[in-house]
């Protein structure tokens, strides 16, 4: 069951394999890993007996079962991290909609963690022509390395939210591969608040023609936190699209965020339509963003490819405006952040999703509560 | 009755190559229902007036006063001066991404009133203001100054106005850019709410065009940073007639 290959591209991985010892030891300067802190999560890269399960409570769609490797989805590690926790999760947390269902409600799934340290492996599989919403919960008071393995059948439609949310604490390396059906949709957002060394990696394919991948992410980093993003799309089908929309902020010395968006379009992707754009907004001067869009086209035969990446500071000329209409400036400044963040997330496809994160992203940076209320009720 | 006491103003703009003086010695008061057009070339430093009364960080004092009322404008912050009832519509109102108007203008009104206005009531206060302006009620639901032509910012400015009803009010242009349609409806706008409140106005513009729909009590040539003559409104009509080149070497012989 393992698998080496070689892709002939720069973007995608070279190693996929659920060997550990496929993997080398990362030193730090290899492109995936050169912005992180290696150091400080070495413990990741072996196999650890001490390390937990991550779990969650059962419900319709939600069950916890033990780990079948071969039967552990059709998705390969592609670092040592991900291949160490793959082999060592004892437990996996399946969520399976079957065919042709429509859930109303979300499906939350709250993951907790069993020990201080944890490998996780999550399912999520959406059947034919199904129609759900998934929001995981994940476990911020403990170390978490693990996938979040999800599959949207053909013509199905997904909308999944990660939530990061909770103490900067904790390590939090995560790889999220996603396989979009024929004509499938998916709308995956990432909400990344809390922990302290976080690395979450979303990475799309396509199962087959028209299928449509949307990912958004909203990020608050301060306090030295270390939050990175990279998203790998990889456009093998034709006639699919894929919009990536990622924005941070942050604030605070030593706090750094990294956001790298891959996107390849192989020979046979003819028709696509990509488009990926990070922004960031550094609230002082003590912060570093990194932000990488890269594109690699090995057709020509597309609809439409772009990208955008920009990082800025706070803009005066704003807050002036604000200020000049009697705002206080600690007010124009919550106003300016919410107004930065509100266009992801009303894309989120959850108008209580969208104002819970304002809430938090407003609650994080000292700002007011009450302006936060009577602004979502005059919108 | 209040008072916008300005006196011997000197200021520059902040630079990459260093502070440049722009105010070279303003000196003017404006009383309580009283308007005072000020008119001037380009770069004569218009704007830079209207921006160090409000308080905009590019630009630093370097000699003279602001008060109102007797109270020291040029120690306050820039929410102060507008709490104070300074408010400055602006020749190039800026964007704000992501808040709405109506969640802008009621953050705003909760500052200067000092505790929210009732949501049901303030939905009402907000469409009366934009229907006498012309507005069309979705124009709330847009993002400040985002797309918006420049009838709609300077509309958007107008609108502000009245709903926060300052003491004094500096208009730096308001009629620059606007189709006779647009100017006529700011005009009234501002004449309402000048009638409304008995407000004391500072009116910069460059053209006598305005002068036609709001009418100054005073008019003053502004001409490389100073005021170099003062008069009635019989001097806008020289100024139309003659331009400002009269001034312009006035201005400069005595620098
Ligand atoms: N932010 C700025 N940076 C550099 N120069 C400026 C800035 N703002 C104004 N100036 C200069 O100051 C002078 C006066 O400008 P301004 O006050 O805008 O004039 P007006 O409004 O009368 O046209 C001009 O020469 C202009 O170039
Ligand atoms: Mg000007």
């Amino acid at each position: 069951m393992t698998t080496l290959q070689a892709p002939p591209t720069d973007l995608a991985p070279v190693v996929i394999s659920a060997r550990i010892d496929d993997f080398a030891v990362p030193h730090g300067r290899e492109e995936e890993w050169r912005f992180t802190p290696i150091g400080e999560i070495a413990g990741f890269f072996e196999p650890d007996p001490a390390a937990g399960a991550v779990i969650a409570e059962d419900s319709s769609f939600v069950t916890v079962v033990d780990m079948d490797h071969d039967n552990a989805g059709r998705w390969l590690p592609v670092d040592r991290a991900a291949a160490v926790a793959r082999a060592g999760a004892p437990r996996v947390v399946r969520v399976r909609v079957p065919d042709d269902t429509v859930v109303e409600e979300p499906i939350v799934v709250t993951l907790s963690g069993e020990a201080a340290r944890n490998h996780a492996h999550v399912e999520v599989r959406l059947g034919r022509h199904s129609k759900a919403t998934v929001v995981v919960a994940h476990d911020l008071a403990v170390d978490v390395s693990g996938a979040l393995v999800t599959e949207i059948g053909d013509g199905a439609h997904l909308t999944m939210l990660s939530v990061m949310d909770g103490p900067a604490t904790s390590v939090q390396l995560w790889h999220w591969p996603v396989r979009v059906g024929r004509d499938a949709t998916f709308i995956g957002s990432t909400v990344t608040i809390g922990g302290r060394i976080v690395r979450m990696l979303p990475s799309v394919t396509y199962d087959g023609p028209g299928g449509s991948a949307t990912l958004l992410g909203a990020f608050l980093a301060d306090g030295g936190q270390f939050i990175e993003h990279r998203i790998l799309v990889e456009h093998v089908a034709p006639h699919c699209t894929s919009s990536v929309i990622y924005k941070g902020a942050l604030e605070g010395a030593g706090t750094h965020t990294v956001w790298v968006g891959d996107v390849v379009v192989r020979r046979d992707a003819v028709g696509t339509d990509t488009y990926e754009m990070n922004r960031n907004l550094l609230l002082d001067d003590g912060a570093r963003a990194d932000s990488v869009p890269n594109l690699e086209l090995e057709t020509g035969d597309i609809a439409s490819a772009g990208h955008a990446s920009a990082t800025g500071r706070f803009d005066d000329q704003q807050l002036f405006y604000l200020q000049s209409r009697g705002i206080p400036e600690k007010v124009a400044r919550q106003l300016v952040v919410r107004g930065f963040f509100v266009d992801v997330l009303s894309r989120l496809g959850s108008a209580h999703w969208r104002d819970t994160v304002l809430a938090r992203i407003a609650q994080r940076l000292g700002m007011d509560p009450e302006l936060e209320s009577s602004l979502e009720e005059t919108a | 009755m209040s008072t916008l006491q300005i006196t011997d103003l000197h200021a520059s703009v902040l630079t990459d190559e260093g502070p440049r003086e722009i105010l070279r010695g303003v000196t003017l008061t404006v009383d309580s229902g009283s308007t005072h057009a000020v008119m001037g070339p380009n770069g004569s430093g218009k704007s830079t007036l209207a921006y160090v009364i409000a308080g905009h960080p590019k630009y630093v004092v370097t000699q003279g006063s602001v008060t109102l009322d007797g109270q020291d404008v040029l120690t306050m912050s820039v929410d102060e001066r507008a709490r104070a009832g300074l408010f400055l519509a602006m020749q190039y109102p800026v964007e704000v991404p992501g808040v709405s108007v109506s969640n802008f203008l009621r953050t705003s009104a909760t500052a200067m009133r000092g505790e929210a206005p009732k949501l049901r009531t303030w939905v009402k206060e907000m469409k009366e203001a934009m229907a006498a302006l012309q507005m069309d009620p979705k124009f709330a639901e847009r993002n400040v100054n985002e797309g918006f032509s420049g009838g709609e910012k300077k509309r958007h400015e107008i609108l502000q106005l009245a709903l926060m009803k300052p003491k004094i009010a500096i208009l730096d242009e308001t009629d620059s850019g606007l189709d006779v349609d647009a100017l006529r409806a700011v005009s009234e706008g501002f004449n309402a709410f000048r009638e409304e409140t008995g407000a004391g106005t500072l009116l910069i513009t460059h053209y006598t065009r305005i002068l036609q729909y709001i009418h100054p009590d005073h008019v003053h040539v502004f001409v490389d940073g100073r005021i170099v003559e003062s008069g009635g409104p019989e001097l806008a009509a020289v100024l139309e007639s003659d331009g400002y080149e009269r001034f312009v070497s006035a201005g400069s012989t005595a620098s």
